[in-house]
């Protein structure tokens, strides 16, 4: 089988401070992380090979050179080979967009790979823009089934079988392939990368696409000109002023005070 | 597309019983403020399978049009057939804007139906307006986990369509019902629908764990220590009939189930009553409870960030003031 995995290189959103004096999103020295997201996908990639070895696994990611580092980590951990779509025509694409790059792209990356994925695993959402649209964008663009909120992949005779996330326990959806598929937390560790991986990653090869390389795309559908989601402003959000602290003497006086004050506001 | 009316829809969501989910009935709050601001209608679409019951929720809580589509195939929510019906709606009618409830399924479909129109799509809104200057819908979304709201508009493409997370707003009051109802024979076939349910996990029914529609909640993070913790929040929760619910870093260390997840990655809740127990308050929970009507925020670190969001404080041991608590309110009720 073949599996495309998407992933995006993300700062720690764990990490982000906001400067208290200009009141803005501090950046700098803030880690660049592969999305925790995309990497339940590659796990979930790399479970499908350890029951069936021949198994190939390729990494594909859209952004600035660097996030070619993202990329080597995931060569570390379990992928075979690696594609970064870098163009500067592609900046400030929305979901649409960059959905649109990413479809016409894995049309690049299957024929240089000579043969088509049989699936395509994505994190359910980036932990900075948080929309979980990308993924079932491509599924469109293709025009391929979907299946959200996976937890583990199963081969079958039929298909794929999807442990899914539902909202009151869990479903097994039953998918052809081609599809897409899209990863949420599993009950399981992602693997760590062996020292062997990590330094064939360092050295390995990752073959740059660029706007001119993917022949088959419109410009009037990338970047900022192919984006119908335009931002109109961002702010940091307001903080709240002050409540009151419970402070009496004993314990059971706070209690006591705390029982007060929220009957007072008609909340118990 | 071009917009036709400037008419504001609602996607209602059912569920297998043909019941509505709350948010869709949720969303009729902002959505009549959006469409008497377009100057439109508001109208509840509704897809299922024996709806009756959702169709006159929507009317009800007024909705000035229900468009439904009923039929067998609707009964369990599947991308393609609901992607199918949506779109030949939104294709018909043509409406300027469309809000969906930010569920598993409606950020499954959202995507899907906005790539499908080649439309934008706001995920996840908090907010929701009529940007003055242009007359689009201004949708407000958290980005960078909550540290950044951005304001979005859709100014070239219809219809607008955003996903708003489930007890952001709530619903608004019944009213008289005066709904028109529009009947669509819209119908996918078998093969035209590419997954199978091939089987269902239930959580145990003690297991399931309403935190969007509960009043009160009693929420446990880090600081309560253990799954041991956790019982003095279910006794106090008990005497106040409210919802347990957790911060991540509770989830993560396993002391109790995702399904009580509040925040970023977990619920978004509005209840009138928060309670956090031992919970810092990491912008991520945050983004989950702070539309709490009143915090209260127990805590033995006085710069913890909840504090920050807090209406009411108490700094010290949560192990000797959630009992007492328990205890006083016990007292004044017997």
């Amino acid at each position: 089988m073949n599996i495309l995995v998407c992933v995006k290189q993300v700062p720690d959103t764990n990490e982000i401070k906001i400067d208290p004096v200009t009141n803005t999103l501090v950046r700098d020295g803030v880690p660049s992380i592969v999305n925790p997201f995309d990497g339940y996908a590659l796990e979930a990639a790399a479970r499908l090979r350890d029951d069936a070895p021949d198994t190939r696994i390729v990494v594909l990611s859209m952004g600035p050179k660097q996030a070619e580092n993202a990329l080597r980590e995931c060569l570390a951990i379990a992928a075979d080979n690696a594609y970064l779509v870098t163009d500067r025509i592609f900046g400030g694409s929305d979901t649409l967009a960059t959905s649109y790059i990413l479809s016409r792209a894995i049309a690049k990356v299957e024929e240089l790979e000579g043969t088509k994925f049989d699936a395509i695993f994505c994190g359910k959402q980036a932990i900075d823009g948080d929309t979980a649209q990308v993924g079932p964008e491509i599924a469109e663009h293709l025009g391929y089934p979907q299946v959200t909120y996976a937890l583990e992949v199963k081969s079958a005779e039929d298909g794929l079988h999807v442990y899914r996330e539902a909202e009151d326990g869990k479903e097994v959806i039953g998918v052809q392939t081609p599809c897409l598929i899209t990863f949420t937390k599993p009950s399981f560790d992602p693997r760590f990368p062996t020292i062997k991986r990590k330094m064939a990653a360092r050295k390995a090869q990752i073959t740059q696409l660029t706007a001119a390389e993917l022949t088959n795309i419109d410009p009037e559908h990338a970047g900022l000109k192919g984006s119908p989601t335009k931002v109109k402003r961002t702010y940091v959000p307001p903080r709240k002023e002050a409540g009151v602290v419970v402070k009496e003497e004993t314990t059971e006086a706070s209690a006591h005070k705390l029982y007060e004050l929220l009957s007072k506001a008609h909340v118990i | 597309m071009e917009a036709k009316t400037k008419d504001l829809w609602v996607f209602l969501e059912t569920n297998e019983d043909g019941t509505a989910k709350n948010v869709g009935i949720e969303l009729l709050n902002p959505g009549r403020h959006l469409a008497d601001k377009q100057g439109g209608k508001l109208v509840s679409v509704v897809i299922g399978c024996h709806t009756d019951a959702a169709v006159k929720e929507a009317g009800a809580h007024g909705a000035d049009q229900v468009i439904v589509v009923d039929s067998e195939e609707f009964q369990r929510y599947t991308t393609d057939a609901y992607t199918a019906a949506l779109a030949h709606l939104l294709e018909k009618y043509a409406p300027t804007s469309m809000l969906i409830g930010a569920t598993p399924n409606g950020r499954d479909l959202g995507p899907r139906l906005s790539c499908r129109l080649g439309t934008g799509l706001t995920a996840d809104c908090t907010a929701l307006d009529i940007d003055e200057a242009s007359g689009n819908i201004a949708w407000t979304r958290p980005a960078f986990g909550g540290n950044l709201m951005a304001v979005i508009l859709c100014p070239d493409h219809r219809p607008q369509l955003g996903t708003v997370r489930p007890g952001v707003f709530k619903k608004p009051d019944v009213c008289e019902d005066k709904a028109e109802i529009i009947r669509e024979d819209f119908h996918v076939s078998a093969d035209q629908i590419r997954t199978t349910l091939l089987e269902t996990i239930r959580e145990a029914a003690g297991e399931i764990v309403d935190l969007e529609g509960a009043d009160i909640i009693v929420s446990g993070g880090r600081g309560v220590g253990g799954p041991e913790g956790f019982q003095i929040l279910h006794e106090l929760a008990d005497v106040l009939g409210a919802t347990v619910g957790a911060s991540r870093a509770a989830v993560d260390e396993g002391w109790i189930t995702h399904s009580h997840q509040v925040g970023q990655t977990g619920k978004t809740v509005g209840p009138k009553l928060y309670i956090a127990c031992g919970i810092s308050g990491a912008i991520q929970h945050l983004a989950g409870m702070s539309s709490s009507d009143v915090i209260v925020a127990i805590n033995k670190d006085f710069d913890a960030p909840i504090f920050g969001v807090a209406d009411y404080g108490f700094v010290g041991n949560l192990f000797e003031i959630v009992p007492a608590l328990t205890a006083e309110i016990k007292k004044a009720r017997a």
